[in-house]
């Protein structure tokens, strides 16, 4: 099981962060020093994978953000590769060619495509085709919606 | 600024792009401010909001919240956002709930109802919404509210896939919290067979569900193993097109093959049917000939995804380990991995073959790979892949390649990473001694590795070494032999002095024929380097010594003049004075049989096993392989922490109150016991606590609340001392680091921790200093302080440097407690009490009742009261065990008088500490920090 996702960008600002474990909010400040310290001075042609206390680390840089996941001792490490891939080949194809500026903006878009592929730590759904289908009958849903938002934000808002 | 999509929310961009061009920190903190401002007035005044405002504020709160500020309102208005029919609102209400789980009990119940209508939506958007909180929060709470709804979901034939892929996984996260919700009986076989599902997205969120219910069930859930084999068999030889969907870059089903792999590990034998075995092996088997296939694409995912599966497959067979053919072919499938040209991939394949290496199938094919594993050893440029090397090095040594490899190992250490040389030393020392057939080998590995990596030789390392030259008479001389060469270097590390002392000490004498290592070459030798070493290590030297008037009685006068130097009769060491004193005297009374007898040769050694290896245990948990010392020929340490001289050994051996001071043999030597006087037991203490656990640091901050000065903090590399003075609200700190060891300290650097709210009441200045602490040398910090209100608590510092290339790290609490700013009242028993009567209001009075340590010592607590830092005030209070006090505590603004009052109940063991003060706080603070010091 995952126990966590950040994602970090090259300045070692957090961009987004994923419990699927409980941990209080310091200790969750602390690992994430942590680990961006950690992974920020290794070299690229490194190893994607390091032990780090009780669980594995899990990491790759995809233009100027690094994902990084920590999964327990027994998960297959280059699987977890592959998640963060296919989270990324999402985040592009509903963007359009991603950039860290989209999981800026957009955050919480990010966070509910994740809740789309991984819950409790576990993939759900590795299909790309099912998992875009789920967000775009999320977004469907928005578009019936009275495009209210127009109006508060050009005069009121 | 960045596109914004469909539904985007302007003002958050906005508020976003203004964050992102803010300047400074302060800049950002400040921006953040307005906007809570704003959306706290909004939330409080603004009763119009509507559903979109809600949400965008919301939103806005969320982001704060990420950027790691704290956001303690807004819940309620999450909370309403989750009952809009607007699906982007409700969404961002459970986004924010998910995310700050607040456990405040009004508002979790109506989540839950939330939850609830939402579950019951036929919209499976909105259900999978409802079911994703559920397990963001996975709380206790939630597991009891929907113990019955979610298994229902998962097995009802209505529940579209979708919803059963998010029901399994949900059920698993509340199972992993509330292990009592799963429902047993027919439910398990329903739950089975959900691994025969037509959809393979809902298979493989069920497998991880199976996975965690085996695992807590095993019998129960047996059925699962034949339909996960026949699942995998037909993933495995199916072609890529089959799956559509679920294959993954040419791979069938990855994610789902590696989860039924692991499926399977939870049982040995996987399954005791052989038609399900064949099946199972020639899965196994297809999975390692596609290995061998030439890639379907060049991309890195083909191959990942491909070798997960091939990864997994070898776990289960290494785990099975009942399958020659499979672990031979799995081994040389990893050893093509070796020079693979992805890192990951060696990596990878040496930490497998780690397991591999300790199946009696294949360990033999493992060592076949020896040279490429040397060479990654030497040539990987990422560390932690230089490290598995070693690992598997470690797992494959055996008999046969045992010298080769410890050599090789020794070799590498001189250039080894700071970062592994710690446990390369412990793998070594292990190996070498569990492979020696000639034991003259195993001493020349240890003394090379002490002088290789003698700082990194822990004291279980080379007192096991001495035991097993003790235990082990034919390689005494040559161990006699090579240590006085040893000692010949001109630079020789200070264990090398310390076996060098104790294994001369002992069998010195097997060379003494030879004129180069005659008696007094020996002892010349060993008291050369004597001035140079730790206290400790010249206490060892000091028992040498008096072993070599029994051995040598020609160099006795040599020796005794050595015991009579003003540095070892009058050292300020107490141990060291003792030493000398003691055996001073015993050389000088004790007749010729005597000091025979107590000071013959140590007895041997109990056979036991290697404590070594439960150190390598305890620094790898669950990394180190299988390479127990099962047939140990060697003794092992009694209790090696403990001990580190040959005087204090055998008092652990013997540990009754009779055994003889000096531990030096067996009959209990009575005479000893008259020569000094003194009582024994506590003599062994002393000898047994000075030295004794030399990692344990002396840190105790508590009695600087009663004095100003002392050392403050000591371990083996550092001693802190400190000296304070203070006056009114004013005070100054000289903190004197002193470095023990043999290297300077680099990157040294104290760092003050006290937050800047705690700040505005005590401002603390501290002086930087030099970031290198040279060897043995000491440095002086000034700290200012300045009392601006009062405070509890007391600011600590946080002292970090290199030692050895390892960083060290400690924090100590500075004796800055807000007493130091007393000053002394004195006042007569009238004025005492009708003060103590003023000072009757529910605010201005704190009282605690505690146990007294024992025994309860009222002179004691009298010598504390002093230090405090208040006036102690005898005849005022009519009991005179009853303890008062009065003081002034001087801040800027004002000045607090402070009365306190200690009564002491000797029948009970108990004190009542009563504190009367001016100010509610400093009533709080003082009573705080005297509770529980008497």
């Amino acid at each position: 099981m995952m126990l966590f996702m950040l994602l970090f960008s090259r300045q070692g600002k957090l961009r987004l962060q994923k419990w699927y474990m409980a941990y209080p909010d310091k200790t969750k400040k602390k690992i994430t020093r942590e680990l961006v310290t950690t992974i920020l001075a290794r070299k690229p042609k490194m190893c994607s994978f390091l032990e780090w206390k009780d669980c594995k680390i899990v990491y790759k840089r995809y233009a100027s953000l690094y994902f990084c996941c920590a999964i327990e001792q027994n998960d297959n490490e280059l699987l977890t590769l592959e998640i963060i891939h296919r989270y990324v080949e999402l985040l592009d194809k509903y963007f359009g060619s991603v950039c860290e500026l989209d999981i800026i903006f957009n955050f919480e878009k990010a966070y509910f495509i994740l809740d789309e592929l991984l819950i409790g730590g576990e993939i759900q759904e590795t299909s790309k085709k099912n998992v875009l289908k789920a967000i775009a009958s999320q977004d469907l849903l928005q578009e019936d919606e009275t495009p209210q938002s127009f109006f508060d934000d050009h005069g009121l808002g | 600024m960045a596109p914004v999509r469909g539904d985007g929310m302007r003002g958050l961009a906005v508020f976003i792009s203004d964050i992102r061009n803010c300047k400074s920190k302060e800049a950002e903190v400040k921006r953040i401010n307005k906007e809570l401002a704003n959306i706290r007035s909004k939330f409080k005044g603004d009763k119009t909001l509507d559903g979109y405002q809600k949400k965008k504020y919301v939103c806005k709160l969320l982001f704060i919240f990420l950027l790691g500020h704290d956001i303690d309102f807004g819940h309620m208005e999450a909370v309403n956002l989750l009952s809009s029919n607007k699906y982007s609102e409700k969404q961002i209400g459970y986004l924010f709930i998910s995310v700050l789980v607040n456990t405040n009990s009004d508002l979790i119940r109506l989540i839950i109802q939330s939850i609830k209508n939402d579950l019951q939506s036929r919209n499976p958007v909105h259900v999978n919404l409802a079911l994703q909180c559920i397990a963001n929060i996975g709380s206790r709470d939630m597991a009891e509210s929907f113990s019955n709804e979610i298994p229902k979901l998962l097995v009802s034939g209505d529940t579209m896939d979708v919803v059963k892929q998010s029901a399994a996984l949900c059920l698993l996260r509340l199972f992993r919290s509330s292990p009592d919700i799963i429902p047993g009986g027919e439910w398990t076989s329903r739950i089975i067979h959900l691994l025969n599902d037509q959809h393979m997205g809902v298979v493989t969120a069920a497998t991880s569900l199976i996975d965690a219910l085996v695992k807590r069930n095993p019998d129960e859930y047996k059925g699962c193993v034949n339909l996960a084999v026949s699942r995998l068999s037909r993933i495995v030889t199916a072609s890529y097109t089959d799956l559509q969907d679920y294959t993954y870059y040419f791979v069938p089903a990855p994610w789902l093959s590696v989860k039924l792999l692991r499926l399977l590990q939870n049982y040995n034998p996987v399954t005791e049917e052989a038609g399900v075995r064949a099946r199972l092996n020639e899965t196994l088997e297809t999975i390692l000939n596609k290995a061998q296939e030439p890639p379907k694409s060049k991309k890195v995912q083909h191959s990942n995804a491909k070798n997960a599966v091939l990864f997994e497959a070898i776990n289960l067979i290494i785990h099975s380990d009942s399958e020659p053919n499979l672990l031979v072919r799995a081994c040389n499938q990893l050893g093509q991995f070796l020079s693979n040209r992805e890192t990951n991939l060696r990596y990878l394949a040496l930490e497998s073959m780690c397991h591999l290496a300790t199946s009696e199938f294949s360990h033999e094919e493992v060592k076949k790979h020896q040279e490429v594993v040397i060479l990654s050893m030497k040539m990987e440029k990422d560390v932690s892949v230089r490290q598995m090397a070693v690992d598997l090095l470690y797992a494959m040594c055996d008999r046969g390649n045992a010298e080769e490899i410890v050599q090789e190992m020794l070799n590498y250490l001189e250039t080894a990473d700071y970062s592994i040389r710690e446990e390369m030393v412990l793998k070594v020392a292990i190996l070498a001694e569990k492979y020696a057939t000639d034991y003259t080998w195993y001493v020349d590995v240890i003394l090379n590795l002490i002088r290789i990596a003698g700082d990194y030789v822990s004291e279980e390392v080379w007192y096991r070494v001495i035991q097993i030259v003790i235990n082990r008479e034919e390689v005494q001389g040559y161990a006699a032999k090579t240590v006085f060469e040893a000692l010949q270097a001109p630079a020789c590390h200070e264990n090398m002095v310390k076996v060098g002392g104790y294994i001369l000490g002992e069998f010195g004498n097997l060379i003494a024929g030879d004129s180069r290592s005659a008696p007094l070459v020996q002892f010349k030798l060993l008291h050369s380097k004597y001035h140079l070493c730790s206290p400790m290590t010249r206490a060892l030297l000091l028992s040498t010594y008096i072993k070599f008037i029994n051995l040598f009685p020609e160099i006795r006068t040599n020796i005794q003049e050595v015991f009579r130097q003003h540095s070892n009769l009058r050292s300020a060491d107490a141990e060291l004075q003792q030493r000398a004193s003691e055996y001073l005297q015993l050389s000088i009374v004790a007749s010729t049989d005597v000091l025979a007898t107590v000071l013959e040769e140590m007895p041997s050694f109990p056979e036991r096993e290697s404590s070594i290896l439960a150190v390598l245990k305890k620094k790898k948990p669950g990394r180190v392989p299988e390479n127990e010392i099962r047939e140990s020929k060697s003794p092992a340490p009694t209790s090696i922490t403990q001990n580190n001289s040959h005087v204090n050994h055998n008092n652990k051996l013997n540990s009754n109150a009779n055994a003889d001071l000096l531990g030096l043999s067996t009959p209990p030597a009575n005479n000893i016991n008259n020569l000094n006087n003194s009582n024994n037991s506590t003599l062994i203490d002393v000898l047994g606590d000075i030295y004794g656990n030399n990692n344990a640091a002396i840190y105790n901050t508590k009695k600087f609340l009663f004095k100003n000065n002392g050392v403050l903090f000591e371990n083996e590399m550092l001693q802190i001392g400190v000296k304070s003075e203070f006056r009114q609200n004013l005070g100054r700190l000289g903190l004197f680091y002193g470095n023990k060891t043999q290297v300077p300290l680099s990157n040294f650097n104290p760092v003050l921790q006290w937050s800047a709210e705690e700040a505005l009441k005590l401002n603390v200045q501290m002086k930087a200093v030099e970031p290198t602490l040279e060897a043995g040398a000491q440095i002086q910090q000034l700290l200012t302080a300045e009392c601006i209100e009062d405070y509890a608590d007391a600011p600590t510092i946080e002292i970090s440097f290199r030692y050895n290339g390892t960083q060290q790290k400690f924090s100590i609490k500075l004796p800055l407690s807000v007493n130091k700013f007393f000053e002394p009242t004195e006042m007569n028993a009238e004025s005492f009490f009708a003060r103590w009567k003023n000072l009757s209001g529910e605010q201005q009075r704190a009282q605690k009742v505690f146990k007294a340590a024992q025994p309860l010592d009222l002179a004691g607590a009298r010598n504390k009261l002093m230090g405090f830092g208040m006036q102690l005030l005898d005849q005022v209070d009519p009991n005179p065990d009853n303890m008062v006090c009065a003081g002034i505590i001087h801040t800027q603004s004002q000045q607090v008088g402070c009365l306190m009052r200690l009564e002491p109940n000797k029948q009970a063991q108990m004190f009542r500490l009563t504190v009367r003060a001016s100010k509610e706080t400093v009533t709080r603070e003082i009573c705080d920090l005297l509770a529980d010091q008497f």
